[in-house]
């Protein structure tokens, strides 16, 4: 039974890419998949710094909580995975939605409440869904969506296809109940589910340290016998391949494999939050290793483009998230009328 | 045609059934496999649909409450049986917060069909956790259905609705009635969910009831009729939507009414109908609506306390003296 705890924080930064300098020096992945990788994070960052940005301007409302340093997560897990394959997550989501595919002229329609949001103004940053992409959201409870994946994963195994539910959580949603009897239950039937811990080390303000007597987030799994690893998240690399080893685990019928992805967020909790239970060093230590920063240097320094088209996927990022404001901008709040919509999905008398 | 059946064979009925006519059907829950059911509702549906269509869960209402709300997010249509109501607690969660909210949250994009099933109210000396009602509760959550009946036909026709519906629904039941005979048609019946049944004809006093409340109220309609007073039941069946309009239109004909209703008066079912009532029948009214409620502290374990605590039909027929100034 493959119940070895592998802890590839380490191990990945000698067999593939990171250096402690951040840069690259020998490359495993295509050109493309480089490109890409790093055209997607950028996507993501930029889009975040602009909704903070329409937060500040009070464009954006509610809570706003943004992936900015997790960007090496969502890319690494879409290069490993097909469309086919479900992902759902908690309210830290934008990046994993736009990963998804979400466009981000819908996804920044949706922070602004607009009808022309990816879910017409009725979700808000935390509630994210587009079916399309098979992704499930957006949950607004934190752990709700463990046992929500686990299911959306047994629906697979039912239908007797080869795909899988990626179930991803903070370390925050690691200490809840959920999780522990989804873990029970998708070990015992053999769910075709991919559970991912983005340990970015605070569960709003408070540590790893301080949520338990165990701190190794990738012990976890161990009590169910799950194949489990220790990523390092703040690489793309180390996440595909992590990712994809799960994977074909899952896909061969074995059942579930649990990653604790290693990783930070450079901001607070929410847009709220100052994170002042924190050394300013720590945030510095991690942004060092920044994954956009770090794989821009790997594409130049190994010649894959040159500064001329880094600058084009630069401006093209930035020409698509003013766009996305724009558009944004542009679009009508939706009808009052639509609040009664999509309660039911058919005609429903409403007490008044 | 119709045969006299007990309320469990007609709830295996209404999902046997259904499990028949769509794959995409399964029931998950503690027991409901192996042992067949922890009240024998899901007797034999093993042996007929293995295991992956009848499933033994671990004690985990949380846990195999969402892999259902999850499960019917991606194309299934799961029926979770909660052992009682009052273990759902635990899966509030799920219920409330997801799968109450899937549609409305993702814009329609995803729905969530599935039924939560399992026995609500009293059931004996169960004392105070096992003793609860969950009608009120569910049902002032938007988003979800809330189906409570105990007659074995209503139950076999409201279940393959709730179980053919596109959204959530929360369907109670009674642990001391699943014996409970009635006829029940047999292969397709349906009961639309949203309508309630007018039990009993009658000309001056309605009585609204649901659940097995509907029995001590049955009983006090038949001890009014030997003393002149023409009581007309009504038995919800489903919660929410409630079914306004029948109970309206009797209360305009007999200008009283008694709520009969086993969950706590607080916010609850019988203050919602009489609400409605005064909004629309005020001026048909003779008499303001009362209601007989369990009582609004918890059930003790103590015989004479059930007793104290439950509605009966010596305390309905005092009510609807009261509604009608007779002693």
């Amino acid at each position: 039974m493959n119940t070895a705890q592998k802890d590839t924080t380490t191990a990945q930064r000698s067999s593939t890419t990171a250096k402690k300098n951040g840069s690259a020096k020998e490359l495993n992945y295509s050109k493309e998949q480089y490109l890409e990788w790093y055209t997607l994070m950028l996507r993501i960052r930029r889009f975040e710094e602009r909704a903070l940005m329409a937060y500040g301007q009070q464009d954006v409302r509610g809570f706003c909580h943004v992936y900015i340093g997790q960007e090496a997560v969502a890319a690494g897990i879409e290069s490993a995975l097909t469309k086919d394959d479900g992902i759902v997550t908690a309210y830290r989501q934008h990046g994993t939605a736009i990963g998804r595919g979400v466009e981000t002229k819908k996804a920044m329609a949706e922070l602004y409440g607009k009808a022309t949001g990816i879910v017409k103004g009725k979700g808000g940053s935390m509630h994210f869904f587009s079916r399309e992409n098979n992704y499930y959201g957006g949950n607004g409870i934190v752990g709700a969506q463990i046992p929500i994946g686990t299911g959306i994963a047994y629906a697979e195994k039912y239908k007797g296809t080869k795909n899988l539910c990626v179930v991803m959580f903070g370390d925050g949603a690691a200490r809840q109940g959920a999780l522990w009897e989804s873990w029970n239950m998708a070990m015992t039937w053999k769910i075709p589910a991919l559970y991912i811990c983005e340990n970015n080390g605070y569960a709003m303000g408070t540590s790893v340290e301080r949520t338990s007597n165990v701190t190794d987030l990738s012990k976890l799994g161990a009590s169910f016998d799950m194949p489990s690893e220790s990523v390092d998240g703040m690489s793309p690399e180390a996440v595909h391949e992590a990712v994809s080893r799960a994977a074909e685990h899952i896909r061969s019928g074995k059942g579930p494999y649990y990653l604790e992805i290693k990783t930070y967020r450079y901001k607070g909790h929410s847009v709220s939050d100052p994170a002042r239970y924190r050394e300013k060093d720590e945030v510095k230590s991690y942004q060092q290793r920044d994954p956009v920063k770090v794989t821009e240097k790997a594409i130049l320094e190994n010649g894959l483009a040159t500064a001329e088209e880094i600058k084009e996927i630069k401006d093209s990022v930035k020409a698509e998230i003013a766009e996305a404001v724009k558009f944004a901008e542009e679009s009508p709040y939706p009808d009052g009328a639509d609040l009664y919509t999509d309660n039911y999905s058919t005609p429903y008398p409403f007490l008044t | 045609m119709p045969r006299k059946i007990a309320l469990r064979d007609a709830l295996r009925e209404a999902m046997i059934e259904e499990m028949r006519r769509d794959d995409t059907v399964f029931l998950l829950g503690e027991e409901v496999a192996q042992y067949n059911g922890a009240y024998k509702v899901s007797k034999g549906m093993l042996d007929e649909f293995g295991p992956m269509r009848v499933v033994d869960t671990p004690i985990a209402e949380l846990g195999f409450a969402g892999i259902g709300v999850g499960a019917a997010m991606n194309g299934l249509k799961p029926i979770v049986e909660f052992m009682t109501w009052n273990f759902a607690v635990l899966a509030f969660d799920q219920i409330i917060n997801n799968a109450a909210k899937t549609l409305s949250q993702s814009a329609g994009q995803y729905s969530c069909p599935i039924v939560f099933r399992g026995p609500s109210g009293s059931a004996g000396q169960l004392a105070q956790q096992h003793s609860q009602s969950f009608e009120s509760w569910m049902a002032n959550t938007p988003g979800l259905k809330v189906i409570s009946c105990t007659d074995p036909a209503d139950a076999k026709g409201l279940l393959k609705s709730a179980i053919r519906d596109p959204d959530p629904v929360c369907f109670m039941e009674s642990e001391l009635l699943y014996g409970y005979e009635g006829e029940v048609p047999e292969g397709e019946y349906l009961v639309e969910i949203g309508k309630a049944a007018v039990r009993r004809e009658g000309t001056d006093v309605t009585l609204v009831s649901y659940n097995k409340m509907m029995l001590p109220t049955m009983e006090a309609a038949e001890l009014l009729e030997k003393e002149g007073i023409s009581a007309e039941v009504i038995d919800l069946r489903t919660i929410r939507p409630l079914d306004r309009k029948t109970i309206i239109e009797s209360v305009k004909k007999t200008n009283r009414c008694v709520v009969i209703d086993e969950s706590w008066p607080f916010a609850g079912v019988s203050a919602e109908i009489a609400y409605e009532i005064q909004k629309s029948a005020f001026d048909y009214l003779d008499a303001p609506v009362i209601r007989v409620n369990s009582a609004d502290v918890n059930l003790g374990y103590a015989a004479s306390f059930v007793e104290e605590f439950l509605p009966n039909a010596e305390k309905i027929v005092r009510a609807v003296k009261e509604v009608s100034y007779a002693k």
